[in-house]
Protein backbone atom coordinates (compact mmCIF):
# COMPACT_ATOMS: atom_id res chain seq x y z
CA UNK A 1 0.00 0.00 0.00
CA UNK A 2 1.02 3.60 -0.99
CA UNK A 3 0.79 6.14 1.38
CA UNK A 4 0.13 9.92 0.07
CA UNK A 5 -0.01 12.68 2.58
CA UNK A 6 -1.38 15.97 1.31
CA UNK A 7 0.72 19.01 3.01
CA UNK A 8 -0.97 22.28 2.60
CA UNK A 9 0.96 25.28 2.34
CA UNK A 10 0.20 27.07 4.88
CA UNK A 11 1.36 24.17 7.12
CA UNK A 12 4.66 25.54 6.25
CA UNK A 13 4.36 28.79 5.69
CA UNK A 14 5.74 29.99 8.89
CA UNK A 15 7.92 27.26 9.70
CA UNK A 16 11.32 28.26 8.99
CA UNK A 17 14.00 26.81 6.29
CA UNK A 18 15.57 24.37 8.50
CA UNK A 19 12.06 23.22 10.01
CA UNK A 20 10.14 23.30 6.70
CA UNK A 21 12.95 20.69 5.68
CA UNK A 22 12.53 18.78 8.71
CA UNK A 23 9.53 18.30 8.41
CA UNK A 24 9.19 17.23 5.10
CA UNK A 25 12.41 14.53 5.25
CA UNK A 26 10.58 13.14 8.81
CA UNK A 27 7.21 12.37 6.94
CA UNK A 28 9.31 10.96 3.76
CA UNK A 29 11.27 8.92 6.32
CA UNK A 30 7.87 7.30 7.21
CA UNK A 31 7.76 5.81 3.46
CA UNK A 32 4.86 8.24 2.60
CA UNK A 33 4.50 10.04 -0.60
CA UNK A 34 4.10 14.25 0.35
CA UNK A 35 1.87 15.78 -2.34
CA UNK A 36 2.49 19.65 -0.87
CA UNK A 37 0.77 22.64 -1.95
CA UNK A 38 3.05 25.18 -3.34
CA UNK A 39 7.14 24.63 -3.50
CA UNK A 40 10.15 25.09 -1.48
CA UNK A 41 12.56 28.02 -2.49
CA UNK A 42 15.54 26.68 -4.53
CA UNK A 43 17.95 27.47 -1.77
CA UNK A 44 15.33 25.26 0.25
CA UNK A 45 15.46 22.73 -2.29
CA UNK A 46 19.29 22.46 -2.00
CA UNK A 47 19.23 22.35 1.84
CA UNK A 48 16.73 19.54 1.75
CA UNK A 49 19.04 17.38 -0.53
CA UNK A 50 22.14 18.35 1.19
CA UNK A 51 19.95 17.17 4.74
CA UNK A 52 18.60 13.58 2.96
CA UNK A 53 22.55 13.09 1.95
CA UNK A 54 23.32 13.39 5.90
CA UNK A 55 20.46 10.62 6.64
CA UNK A 56 21.19 8.11 3.95
CA UNK A 57 21.95 4.71 5.66
CA UNK A 58 20.90 1.09 5.06
CA UNK A 59 17.44 1.67 5.41
CA UNK A 60 17.09 4.98 3.65
CA UNK A 61 18.38 5.52 0.37
CA UNK A 62 17.38 9.26 -0.13
CA UNK A 63 14.43 10.91 -2.14
CA UNK A 64 12.80 11.24 -5.11
CA UNK A 65 11.53 15.01 -5.69
CA UNK A 66 9.35 16.87 -7.98
CA UNK A 67 8.22 20.17 -8.14
CA UNK A 68 5.53 21.89 -11.16
CA UNK A 69 4.36 25.48 -11.57
CA UNK A 70 3.51 27.27 -14.17
CA UNK A 71 5.49 29.20 -15.92
CA UNK A 72 5.35 32.95 -17.23
CA UNK A 73 5.45 32.64 -21.06
CA UNK A 74 7.38 35.77 -22.23
CA UNK A 75 5.79 35.28 -25.87
CA UNK A 76 1.96 35.76 -24.60
CA UNK A 77 0.22 38.83 -24.52
CA UNK A 78 1.43 41.28 -22.48
CA UNK A 79 -2.00 41.48 -20.80
CA UNK A 80 -1.59 37.88 -19.86
CA UNK A 81 1.72 38.43 -18.78
CA UNK A 82 0.85 41.35 -16.15
CA UNK A 83 -1.99 38.79 -15.20
CA UNK A 84 0.68 36.17 -14.60
CA UNK A 85 2.80 38.06 -12.70
CA UNK A 86 -0.15 39.27 -10.63
CA UNK A 87 -0.97 35.80 -9.71
CA UNK A 88 2.96 35.06 -8.61
CA UNK A 89 3.18 38.47 -6.61
CA UNK A 90 -0.42 37.10 -4.73
CA UNK A 91 0.46 33.81 -4.46
CA UNK A 92 4.07 33.36 -3.82
CA UNK A 93 5.34 30.60 -3.75
CA UNK A 94 2.02 28.50 -3.11
CA UNK A 95 1.41 28.00 -6.70
CA UNK A 96 2.27 24.89 -8.02
CA UNK A 97 3.01 21.39 -6.90
CA UNK A 98 5.57 19.72 -4.51
CA UNK A 99 5.90 15.54 -4.71
CA UNK A 100 8.55 14.07 -2.84
CA UNK A 101 9.08 10.63 -1.48
CA UNK A 102 11.41 8.11 -0.90
CA UNK A 103 13.44 6.32 -3.12
CA UNK A 104 13.05 3.01 -1.68
CA UNK A 105 9.59 3.45 -2.54
CA UNK A 106 9.25 6.00 -5.65
CA UNK A 107 11.56 4.57 -8.57
CA UNK A 108 12.06 7.71 -10.41
CA UNK A 109 9.48 10.75 -11.62
CA UNK A 110 9.82 11.93 -14.98
CA UNK A 111 8.86 15.09 -15.34
CA UNK A 112 7.80 16.56 -18.99
CA UNK A 113 6.43 19.78 -19.74
CA UNK A 114 2.86 18.84 -19.23
CA UNK A 115 2.82 15.50 -17.44
CA UNK A 116 4.58 14.00 -14.58
CA UNK A 117 5.13 10.38 -14.44
CA UNK A 118 5.55 8.68 -11.03
CA UNK A 119 7.05 4.97 -11.03
CA UNK A 120 7.22 2.90 -7.75
CA UNK A 121 9.41 -0.13 -7.04
CA UNK A 122 6.93 -3.31 -6.87
CA UNK A 123 6.25 -4.62 -3.19
CA UNK A 124 8.80 -7.74 -3.08
CA UNK A 125 11.85 -4.48 -4.50
CA UNK A 126 10.60 -2.28 -1.87
CA UNK A 127 10.92 -5.15 0.91
CA UNK A 128 14.11 -5.39 -0.17
CA UNK A 129 15.76 -1.91 -0.13
CA UNK A 130 14.13 -1.31 2.84
CA UNK A 131 16.26 -3.72 4.86
CA UNK A 132 14.62 -6.73 3.72
CA UNK A 133 12.18 -7.23 6.29
CA UNK B 1 48.43 54.66 20.71
CA UNK B 2 51.49 53.02 19.41
CA UNK B 3 49.98 49.51 19.70
CA UNK B 4 46.59 50.71 17.90
CA UNK B 5 49.13 51.73 14.94
CA UNK B 6 50.96 48.64 14.80
CA UNK B 7 47.52 46.69 14.78
CA UNK B 8 46.35 49.06 11.81
CA UNK B 9 49.67 48.14 10.24
CA UNK B 10 49.83 44.61 10.50
CA UNK B 11 45.89 44.01 9.12
CA UNK B 12 47.27 46.38 6.41
CA UNK B 13 50.46 44.99 4.81
CA UNK B 14 49.09 41.47 4.50
CA UNK B 15 46.51 43.15 2.10
CA UNK B 16 48.17 45.28 0.39
CA UNK B 17 50.49 42.23 -0.52
CA UNK B 18 48.04 39.66 -0.67
CA UNK B 19 47.58 37.88 -4.43
CA UNK B 20 45.38 39.09 -6.47
CA UNK B 21 42.44 36.49 -6.27
CA UNK B 22 41.49 34.49 -9.23
CA UNK B 23 37.89 33.83 -10.53
CA UNK B 24 36.55 30.26 -9.39
CA UNK B 25 34.36 28.81 -12.45
CA UNK B 26 32.87 25.59 -10.99
CA UNK B 27 31.28 22.37 -12.74
CA UNK B 28 28.38 21.31 -11.70
CA UNK B 29 25.45 18.80 -12.87
CA UNK B 30 24.27 15.54 -11.91
CA UNK B 31 26.52 12.62 -11.96
CA UNK B 32 27.87 11.18 -15.18
CA UNK B 33 27.07 13.82 -17.21
CA UNK B 34 30.95 14.43 -17.72
CA UNK B 35 31.79 17.13 -15.67
CA UNK B 36 35.24 15.72 -15.00
CA UNK B 37 35.52 15.04 -19.00
CA UNK B 38 35.00 18.58 -19.40
CA UNK B 39 37.34 19.75 -17.00
CA UNK B 40 40.29 17.32 -18.30
CA UNK B 41 39.62 18.62 -21.39
CA UNK B 42 39.77 22.17 -20.41
CA UNK B 43 43.00 21.41 -18.50
CA UNK B 44 44.70 19.81 -21.67
CA UNK B 45 43.54 22.57 -23.66
CA UNK B 46 44.93 25.50 -21.94
CA UNK B 47 47.54 23.79 -19.41
CA UNK B 48 48.98 20.91 -21.46
CA UNK B 49 48.45 17.79 -22.95
CA UNK B 50 49.72 16.09 -19.90
CA UNK B 51 47.43 18.17 -17.41
CA UNK B 52 44.31 16.10 -16.23
CA UNK B 53 41.93 16.87 -12.88
CA UNK B 54 40.87 13.58 -12.28
CA UNK B 55 39.88 10.01 -13.25
CA UNK B 56 36.68 9.59 -15.12
CA UNK B 57 34.71 6.26 -15.26
CA UNK B 58 30.72 4.77 -16.48
CA UNK B 59 30.35 4.15 -12.44
CA UNK B 60 28.71 7.29 -11.18
CA UNK B 61 30.31 9.32 -8.32
CA UNK B 62 33.49 8.39 -9.14
CA UNK B 63 34.43 12.05 -8.12
CA UNK B 64 33.40 12.07 -4.60
CA UNK B 65 36.06 15.11 -3.09
CA UNK B 66 36.04 18.92 -4.55
CA UNK B 67 39.13 18.92 -7.19
CA UNK B 68 40.88 22.73 -8.02
CA UNK B 69 43.49 23.54 -11.02
CA UNK B 70 44.61 26.87 -10.60
CA UNK B 71 45.71 29.93 -12.62
CA UNK B 72 44.32 28.51 -15.82
CA UNK B 73 45.14 31.67 -18.39
CA UNK B 74 42.26 31.35 -21.20
CA UNK B 75 42.81 33.68 -24.27
CA UNK B 76 39.75 34.18 -26.67
CA UNK B 77 39.32 36.55 -29.36
CA UNK B 78 41.80 39.26 -27.98
CA UNK B 79 40.02 38.87 -24.42
CA UNK B 80 42.03 37.19 -21.66
CA UNK B 81 40.85 35.09 -18.41
CA UNK B 82 42.77 33.77 -15.46
CA UNK B 83 40.98 31.30 -13.22
CA UNK B 84 40.59 28.33 -11.23
CA UNK B 85 39.08 25.67 -12.26
CA UNK B 86 36.43 23.57 -9.80
CA UNK B 87 35.39 20.25 -10.33
CA UNK B 88 32.58 18.95 -8.19
CA UNK B 89 30.89 15.48 -7.11
CA UNK B 90 27.65 15.22 -8.59
CA UNK B 91 24.26 15.92 -7.39
CA UNK B 92 21.83 13.60 -6.59
CA UNK B 93 18.74 13.21 -4.31
CA UNK B 94 19.68 9.62 -3.68
CA UNK B 95 22.65 6.92 -3.53
CA UNK B 96 21.90 3.16 -2.91
CA UNK B 97 25.72 1.43 -2.49
CA UNK B 98 23.36 -1.52 -4.00
CA UNK B 99 23.80 0.72 -7.60
CA UNK B 100 27.21 0.15 -7.60
CA UNK B 101 27.45 -3.73 -6.91
CA UNK B 102 25.94 -4.18 -10.44
CA UNK B 103 29.82 -2.97 -11.91
CA UNK B 104 31.09 -5.63 -9.81
CA UNK B 105 32.35 -3.92 -7.10
CA UNK B 106 32.88 -5.79 -3.51
CA UNK B 107 29.81 -4.74 -0.84
CA UNK B 108 32.66 -3.10 1.41
CA UNK B 109 33.86 -0.86 -1.37
CA UNK B 110 30.55 -0.14 -2.54
CA UNK B 111 29.63 0.75 0.52
CA UNK B 112 32.33 3.00 0.98
CA UNK B 113 31.61 5.03 -2.69
CA UNK B 114 28.38 5.15 -0.79
CA UNK B 115 29.17 6.91 1.92
CA UNK B 116 32.20 9.23 0.29
CA UNK B 117 29.21 10.43 -2.50
CA UNK B 118 26.87 11.53 0.08
CA UNK B 119 29.43 13.16 1.64
CA UNK B 120 30.68 14.98 -2.05
CA UNK B 121 26.92 15.67 -2.78
CA UNK B 122 26.50 17.96 0.48
CA UNK B 123 30.27 19.28 -0.34
CA UNK B 124 29.37 20.43 -3.67
CA UNK B 125 26.44 21.99 -2.37
CA UNK B 126 27.93 24.28 0.29
CA UNK B 127 30.56 25.43 -2.50
CA UNK B 128 28.05 26.99 -4.46
CA UNK B 129 28.64 30.13 -2.27
CA UNK B 130 31.86 30.37 -3.53
CA UNK B 131 31.97 30.79 -7.27
CA UNK B 132 32.10 33.45 -9.29
CA UNK B 133 30.62 31.45 -12.35
CA UNK B 134 29.54 27.80 -13.06
CA UNK B 135 29.22 25.58 -16.24
CA UNK B 136 26.45 23.75 -15.91
CA UNK B 137 27.10 20.25 -17.55
CA UNK B 138 24.08 17.99 -18.85
CA UNK B 139 24.47 14.70 -20.47
CA UNK B 140 22.71 15.59 -23.82
CA UNK B 141 21.00 12.11 -24.49
CA UNK B 142 18.83 12.33 -21.17
CA UNK B 143 15.53 13.92 -20.48
CA UNK B 144 16.87 18.19 -18.82
CA UNK B 145 13.62 18.02 -17.22
CA UNK B 146 15.08 16.24 -13.97
CA UNK B 147 14.42 18.02 -10.75
CA UNK B 148 18.05 18.23 -10.09
CA UNK B 149 19.25 19.94 -13.15
CA UNK B 150 16.56 22.69 -12.15
CA UNK B 151 18.11 22.72 -8.36
CA UNK B 152 21.39 23.39 -9.58
CA UNK B 153 20.13 26.16 -12.47
CA UNK B 154 17.91 27.70 -9.73
CA UNK B 155 20.08 27.86 -7.24
CA UNK B 156 22.73 29.46 -9.30
CA UNK B 157 20.07 32.14 -10.14
CA UNK B 158 19.14 32.43 -6.84
CA UNK B 159 22.81 33.34 -5.84
CA UNK B 160 23.17 35.99 -8.95
CA UNK B 161 25.94 33.47 -10.36
CA UNK B 162 26.62 33.22 -14.42
CA UNK B 163 25.72 30.00 -15.56
CA UNK B 164 26.53 29.05 -19.37
CA UNK B 165 25.18 24.82 -19.96
CA UNK B 166 27.31 22.50 -21.69
CA UNK B 167 25.41 19.85 -23.52
CA UNK B 168 27.42 17.14 -23.32
CA UNK B 169 28.09 13.83 -25.52
CA UNK B 170 26.97 15.26 -28.95
CA UNK B 171 29.01 12.56 -29.90
CA UNK B 172 25.89 9.99 -29.19
CA UNK B 173 23.26 9.05 -31.25
CA UNK B 174 21.19 10.02 -28.75
CA UNK B 175 22.01 13.40 -28.04
CA UNK B 176 19.12 16.13 -28.23
CA UNK B 177 20.78 19.56 -27.83
CA UNK B 178 17.29 20.90 -28.76
CA UNK B 179 15.54 19.49 -25.71
CA UNK B 180 18.13 21.40 -23.35
CA UNK B 181 17.24 24.61 -25.34
CA UNK B 182 13.77 24.17 -24.59
CA UNK B 183 14.03 23.41 -20.79
CA UNK B 184 16.29 26.44 -20.58
CA UNK B 185 15.67 29.20 -22.72
CA UNK B 186 17.09 31.80 -20.89
CA UNK B 187 20.49 30.60 -20.17
CA UNK B 188 23.55 30.18 -22.78
CA UNK B 189 23.64 26.48 -23.99
CA UNK B 190 26.93 24.96 -26.15
CA UNK B 191 26.69 21.57 -27.35
CA UNK B 192 29.84 19.79 -26.59
CA UNK B 193 31.73 16.09 -26.75
CA UNK B 194 33.85 16.46 -23.83
CA UNK B 195 35.59 13.25 -24.76
CA UNK B 196 35.96 13.70 -28.47
CA UNK B 197 37.02 17.84 -27.72
CA UNK B 198 34.65 18.92 -30.56
CA UNK B 199 32.99 22.49 -29.82
CA UNK B 200 35.36 23.46 -27.20
CA UNK B 201 36.12 26.32 -28.96
CA UNK B 202 32.34 27.52 -28.97
CA UNK B 203 32.24 26.88 -25.12
CA UNK B 204 35.42 28.85 -24.00
CA UNK B 205 34.07 31.73 -26.08
CA UNK B 206 30.45 31.83 -24.22
CA UNK B 207 32.97 31.62 -20.96
CA UNK B 208 34.78 34.68 -21.44
CA UNK B 209 31.09 36.22 -22.53
CA UNK B 210 29.84 35.54 -19.42
CA UNK B 211 32.29 36.62 -17.04
CA UNK B 212 32.81 40.03 -19.10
Amino acid sequence: MLTLQYIPFNEIENLSSERRIAKLLAIVKKNKIILMQGRLKSIEEAGLIEKTMEEVNKEFKGIELCTIYPTIDNNSKVTKQIKNAMIKMLMGDREGLTIIGPATVVKEIKRNPDKIELFTHSLASRRLLQGRK
Amino acid sequence: MIDALKTLLNKLIPSLFAKKKHMRIGLYGPPNSGKTSTANRICKDWLGEDAIMGSVSEIAHETREIQTKENIHMKKKGKELTFNLIDTPGIATKIDYEDFLKHKMSRKLAKERAKEATKGVIEAIKWLDNMDCVIVVLDSTTNPYSQVNITIIGNLAARNIPVVIAANKIDLKKANVKSIEAAFPQYPIVGISAEQGTNMEELYESIVKMVR
